[in-house]
């Protein structure tokens, strides 16, 4: 099946700004949907609130259009309800780490198998350019005149301490190496997350002098480099990419089916 | 990897919104803007069929199809 057979090409083009970085993440996502061979009715995305949040009005895949943050907490009862579907959850920063951080350590916590998507782009894009809780320090935003004074989240650090099984990061300059990850996330059982940097040329590139869109996706690949490499090495300030964590732990909806038997005393 | 050769290079005028990024990573400088600012083709033939400028299209509008995969339906 082609890429273009899981869009509802009707609703194209699509809403997002010219460079948008979230496009790139969306065919990365469905490069590695059609690599894995999975069926659309086996699929559910849901999907908060946010520049991101579109994306699932784009797939045609099942798709929950939900609250501000509570992507991961629909998917969560999706997933208890019909554990054999396949659940991905595509976050804006805001939407997972701000507005949704209680729900995102929860569902790492608990590893239930789900597939959780950060598009970081580093802002609040679709309600005018505020800072977001990773948008980091001594950055300009509509809300931060004179430069922000918060730190920010590190993801992958977050979701490994929250105890998610599978992490990696990506960026969307690296769109090969994303649908790598994002297939060893879909097929990994468990919670995994996978962080993509999404470059926001209109809002965060615009005020951080950081140039349209090419140039953001440039900067992508001079300040990351992958883990383990020489690169990282030499300059240990650049951005780690790769995975960070790969375990088998107990999935949360196997558990719940254990506990269920439990119960019954296997008069199930 | 045996090497593919361009079958064809499809680009969505409708669904391209003149970013630039598939410009400005194509390794042989296969496209460029119309005076519409949308992405077009113009020297197709230096194409090596890397397919970065499909991954990286954030509009989804360039399709890369060799002569050989894609369904299999070119293959010789």
């Amino acid at each position: 099946m082609a890429i273009k057979d899981y869009l509802r090409q009707r609703f194209f083009p699509h809403i997002w700004c010219p460079g948008c970085g979230h496009g790139i993440v969306l065919s990365s996502l469905l490069h590695a949907v059609e690599e894995l061979g999975l069926a659309k009715n086996d699929i559910v995305m849901t999907s908060g609130i946010g520049c991101s949040a579109r994306i699932s009005g784009y797939v045609d895949f099942h798709s929950l259009h939900t609250l501000h943050g509570r992507a991961l907490a629909f998917a969560t009862g999706v997933k208890l309800a019909k554990p054999a579907l396949n659940l991905l959850v595509p976050m804006g920063d805001g939407d997972a780490l701000a507005i949704g951080g209680n729900h995102f350590i929860h569902a790492a916590r608990r590893n239930i198998n789900i597939t959780a998507i950060v598009m970081n782009n580093r802002i609040y894009g679709m309600t005018g350019g505020q800072f977001s809780p990773l948008s980091g320090c001594g950055k300009r935003a509509t809300t931060a005149p004179f430069l922000t004074i918060d730190q920010e989240f590190d993801v992958v650090k977050l979701a490994k301490a929250a105890g998610a099984s599978f992490v990696a990061r990506s960026t969307t300059y690296h769109a090969k190496e994303s649908t790598l990850y994002l297939k060893k996330a879909i097929m990994h059982k468990g919670f995994s997350v996978v962080e993509i940097l999404s470059q926001c040329p209109t809002h965060y590139g615009r005020k951080n002098k950081e140039g349209d869109a090419p140039d953001m996706l440039e900067l992508y690949k001079d300040t990351t480099a992958k883990l383990g490499s020489k690169a990282l090495e030499k300059n240990p300030d650049l951005i780690p990419r790769g995975i960070f964590v790969e375990e088998e732990r107990g999935e949360y909806c196997e558990e719940y089916d254990k506990l269920v038997d439990k119960a019954m005393g296997g008069a199930r | 990897m045996a090497k593919q050769k361009l079958k064809e290079l499809v680009i969505n005028g409708d669904w391209c919104k003149g970013c630039g990024i598939c410009i400005k990573f194509c390794p042989t400088q296969v496209l460029e803007l119309d005076r519409q600012d949308r992405c077009i083709a113009v020297r197709p033939e230096d194409c090596i069929c890397c397919k970065m400028c499909e991954l990286r299209c954030p509009d989804l509008a360039i399709e890369v199809i060799t002569e050989k995969g894609e369904g299999g339906d070119h293959e010789k």
